[in-house]
Parts: C-alpha cells; structure tokens; sequence
C-alpha cells in the first residue's frame, strides 16, 4: 500500500508526536503543529494516536491511493474531496485502490491533518519519523513532498466514527493565547509588559513551523543596563541562551515570535515568557493576519489548561469507544 | 555565581549562570547539565548547555515544577566547586577565508551592513583596531576555540576565544539577518564564532568556509556514520587557514568519502588555564599536532 503524490499543496511533511532528546544538538521535536488534531486523525482511522499522517498548511494536497484503506482529515476547515466529492473532515471515510484524495479552499483554520490507516511508514530516524525540513532529517528524504514521491503505509487496521465540532478545539477571533511571563521579562518595564497584554496582536506573514511572528503591538521599552559582555548591543540581546518551545523573543524589542515544533534551539535574542503547553495547538491553525492576544497566566493556571486540555482529548476517546 | 532560575512555560525550567560570557560561567553551566543527566530525574526529557545558562524539559504530568526546581537548587552548591576540568577532544578545522561563495553572498545583502563599503572581514578587521584582513585572520586563527554551546540549528557550534578578554574580537551582528548563508560558512557576531551546519538564514559576519561536513542526516560520511552531529559542548578547535587548492583538494576528500578530520584528546583545566593562558593553548597544540 502506497500514497503517490499527485500534486503537494504548499508545504506537505510528514509528521508524527515528535523527536524528544536531541535539542541540546540543536534538532527540535518536530512533529504536528496541532498534535490534538493529529492524534484525533489517527484515532478515526484506528491508528495509534502518534501514528506518521500528512499536515498540510493553507493548501491541501492531491493524492492516490494504490490500494484500500480508511481516510481521515481532522484540522482546519479545509474540505477533504474524494474524486472530486466533497467529504466530511473529522470523520473516518474509506477509499478504493486508484481513489483521488484533493481539497477545496481553506475556510478556517490553517493546517489539516491526513491519517491514513497503518499510518506513513517512512523510516524512523532518530526514533521519530517527523520532517525537519531545515536539518534535511526525518520525514520522505527529509523534505517537503514533491509531485511524484511515493510514500509507502503500513498495515493498517478498521476506523471508523467522526468527532462532534463541540469536541474539537479551534483558536477563537481573537485567538487568546495563554503564557507564563518569565525568563528575560524583567528586562521591560512594568508599564511595556502591561501594554503587551493589552495590545490585539496580528499574526505576520513570516510565521512557519519553526516559528510565528505577531506584528501591530507597541514596541517595548526595555530597563536601561549596560550590556554584559558577548551579549551584543541591542537591548534585545542576551548571550546566546536555549530557546524554550513556545517562548516568545522580541528582536529589537518590535515583533514578538514564538517559537514552535521546528524551533531554532538558542540564539541571543530575550524572552519574555512562554506560551503554555496548552495553547501551542491553537497556534499551529492560525493564518497570517489572524488576531491574537497573550494572557497571562500563572504556573497553577498552565497546569490546570494542561489537564482540560488532556481531558479534552480523553473524551474523544470515550466518544470514539477507544 | 548564584544560578537565577525562571520557569519557560509549565515544561521548561532555564537556569542563568551570569547574565556576560566567560569561561566560568560555561562550565558551571556544564557541571549542572552533567550533573541532571546523571542524576536521571524522572520526566526530565531534554538537558541542554549553553554558554552562560542552560534548560530543562520536563514532563509535568510527572514531576511538579516545584520539585524540580527544589532538585535543581539544591545541585547548585556541588556543581559550582566542581573541578572545572574535562577530558575532552581538539579538532582542527580547515577554512578557506575569503572564499568566492561567501563573498557572493555577503555582497548580495549588503544593504543590511552596518558598512555596505566593506566586505565583513574588512569590516571585522577595522572595529577590533586590526588595520587589515591578514591581522585579523591570523588574530581568529592562531589561539583555540571552545565550543560552548551546540544548537541554533543542527550542530551549530558556538564558539568561544580562549584567550584574555582584552584581546577577544567581538563585532557586531549584521544589522538586518541575510535570508542565506553558504553551507558551512564560518562566521562570528558578538564574542562568538560559529559554523554554520546547513545553508539557511544567519546574522553573523561571514569570514570564509570550511571543505568539512559537521551535520549529515543521511550518515553517509565516515566520520558522521556514529552521530550526525561532530560537535559537543567542550570540544576545542582548531581554525587552519588553507588557499583555493587545498579547500579543491579537502572537497575531493570529502566527496570520496576519504576525508579524515584530525581529532585527538586533550584535557583542559579551567584553572590552569587561567594561570597561564599561552602555555595551555601551547601544550593543547602539542595534542594537536603530535609534538
């Protein structure tokens, strides 16, 4: 069993739940930007929950299947068509040897999740089969896919079901972003980091899977200090630290970013804080221009959205019988 | 040196050795980072050095962010008396200054210069008083490096002067980052030098570039068939400045597949170096280069 790759959308990757141990070399997790949507996915189509699917961003996919299995789209509202039928996402679909997987236009949303049963059986490296596109690793040859590839799926066993829309979660307009101030945020003043939070936040063009910018708040003003040595001059400069998933650097003290499943591991750039491990999903289904704001939390309030947030998935589970 | 501690989110805990750069602060953060990994702490899933500070991942669903950072706290004390000396390795790195590829791609971007005048080497050579590009590449080339951080993007090296801080060249980073960089460029912003592992987006003034593959996903290269990154935190290197025939004869290495990099062992001792400097980085020539 084979999906071939008609034509590839934007920026189609196979990704799984990531590749955790290797960030001191400078190798991010990598994996699903919304790994609830991923794990649903898999689950509609019988597949362990951290199974290898195809996200695509924006722009879906046209793919074959060379032989029977159980399809599902779980994600943004990017309608699934099979042979040109419009199909229902969040809901397991069968399809035939020589069926055409394609999509309509983004509705909401940006990223779709595509689990085939027995999942993307690319090979494993580094103990995940995620794509980490910058370091060339994982994944199909460790790219993006390109009209033509071939990727092979495992055997795959029965799916079936779809997912209520009160089950899924979706960011809101505008998107409210949870994060726990720290690491550099004693660097702003009281007055900036009250402005940060009251500041609606838009989303910029140059946001990926390693990271999103937000443009159109008020730029920061930091504490005077004199530089300490190998920091560099700007303000916004640190000595070359390690960068948290979800934390957010500010360069120059303009645009925030925060970074995600394919973060770079350091850099010399200060943080304010992260967005907590909650909401890292609801980033990966912003588009550019989409409104958001950051809320602040306390550790007791992150580890509080941590639970609804697993119990969330838990009653997909029991809606599905799993 | 009391370590400041902050949570990054509910799944990370960053210590800050010292807010500036020195050698001292780099192995306290490496003894702590040594000293969680041997501890192996239940729900701990990443421990990264880096060059004055370092960072934890967890798993809060199976340790409480409280208990962690009590554990933490309480390895400070140790790790800051630790002997700060290390068996480590010396690594010779060949580069090619003022290559024909980076040369092309600095005057592509050099409107984000802080002098579109200058080419970076130029440019590095009048802010640190050098008069000229020889000076300052003999000046970058002739003490050893140590690799005080991995990371930014797949084994990246940062790469720190192990001379007085006097004598340590600092130039500022481009003023708007370049969309590309060659594939192992050398480059250096602030007090740190680096090799860029894959081609991609970069801040640092570009110097010249080095024949030697240091990251191979596919581990096809000899020396890379074991970890597909070379560097650690604690490597020391080597700059050997080589001309256009020795960087064609390196590649043909390289893409035989034949390519050996010289890597011998050394120990460093942070006080002794301190002592005495120019004996230290004589003796780990000596390692180097077999007497």
């Amino acid at each position: 069993m084979a999906v071939k790759v008609i034509h590839p959308g934007l920026s189609t990757t196979v990704q799984d739940l990531g590749r955790p141990g290797y960030y001191h070399l400078g190798i991010p997790l990598s994996g699903g930007m919304d790994r609830f949507a991923l794990r649903v996915a898999n689950m509609l189509v019988g597949n362990d929950e951290g199974a290898a699917v195809l996200e695509a961003v924006f722009m879906g996919p046209e793919l074959e299947f060379t032989a029977p299995a159980t399809v599902a789209v779980t994600g943004g509202d990017l309608p699934p068509k099979l042979n040109g039928d419009e199909r229902p996402g969040w809901e397991a679909f069968p399809v035939k040897a020589g069926d055409r997987l394609s999509f309509g236009f983004l509705k909401s949303g940006a990223r779709v999740f595509i689990a085939v049963s027995g999942g993307i059986d690319v090979p494993v490296k580094l103990g995940s089969r995620s794509t980490y596109t910058l370091g060339a690793l994982g994944g199909h040859e460790g790219r993006a896919l390109k009209a033509g590839d071939e990727l092979p799926v495992g055997m795959g066993g029965p799916g079936k079901g779809s997912v209520p829309g009160a089950l899924r979660r979706m960011p809101g307009n505008p998107a409210e972003l949870r994060m726990l101030p720290g690491l550099y945020w004693h660097r702003i003043t009281a007055e900036s980091g009250r402005r940060f939070f009251a500041d609606t936040w838009k989303v910029a063009p140059e946001a990926d899977r390693i990271g999103y910018r937000f443009r159109g708040g008020t730029a920061l003003d930091f504490v005077p200090r004199e530089q300490p040595f190998g920091a560099g001059s700007n303000p916004s400069n640190i000595v070359d630290a390690c960068y948290p998933y979800g934390s957010i650097q500010v360069p120059g003290g303009t645009e925030p970013i925060v970074l995600h499943r394919d973060a770079v591991s350091g850099g010399g750039y200060m943080m304010l804080g992260c967005v907590i491990s909650a909401d890292m999903d609801l980033i990966g289904q912003l588009q550019p221009h989409a409104a958001a704001r950051f809320v602040e939390v306390t550790m007791e309030q992150a580890l509080a959205a941590r639970h609804d947030r697993q119990a969330a998935l838990q009653r997909v589970r029991d809606h599905l019988g799993r | 040196m009391t370590i400041r501690f902050s949570f990054g989110g509910d799944e990370h805990i960053f210590g800050e050795v010292s807010e500036s750069m020195s050698l001292e602060a780099f192995f306290t953060s490496l003894s702590m980072t040594n000293a969680i990994r041997a501890a192996g702490i239940r729900g701990v899933t990443e421990i990264c050095p880096a060059n004055a500070s370092f960072q934890v991942k967890f798993d809060p669903d199976l340790i409480r962010p409280g208990d962690l950072l009590k554990e933490l706290q309480g390895m400070e004390a140790a790790a800051a008396q630790s002997e700060a000396s290390i068996q480590t390795r010396i690594i010779e790195i060949p580069v090619f200054y003022q290559d024909p590829w980076t040369h092309e791609t600095l005057m592509r971007f050099r409107e984000r210069h802080q002098d579109p005048s200058k080419t970076d080497l130029e440019y590095a050579a009048e802010v640190n008083g050098l008069g000229t590009v020889e000076n300052f590449i003999k000046a970058h080339s002739s003490q050893p490096w140590f690799v005080s951080m991995v990371g930014f993007v797949a084994g990246l090296p940062f790469l720190y002067q192990m001379v007085e801080r006097e004598r340590q060249l600092q130039v500022p980073k481009y003023l708007r980052p370049r969309t590309d960089t060659p594939r192992l460029t050398v480059g250096h912003g602030g007090c740190f030098s680096c090799i860029y592992s894959v081609r991609g987006a970069g801040g640092y003034q570009m110097f010249g570039i080095t024949p030697m593959p240091i990251y191979d996903p596919t581990q096809q290269v000899a020396y890379l068939r074991d970890e597909m990154c070379l560097f650690r935190p604690g490597d020391i290197v080597k700059w050997k400045p080589i001309g256009r025939d020795a960087y064609d004869a390196a590649l043909e290495a390289v893409e035989a597949n034949r390519f050996e990099p010289v890597i011998r062992p050394a120990t460093f001792s942070l006080s002794e170096f301190n002592k005495d400097m120019a004996g230290t980085n004589a003796k780990l020539m000596e390692a180097l280069n077999g007497r």
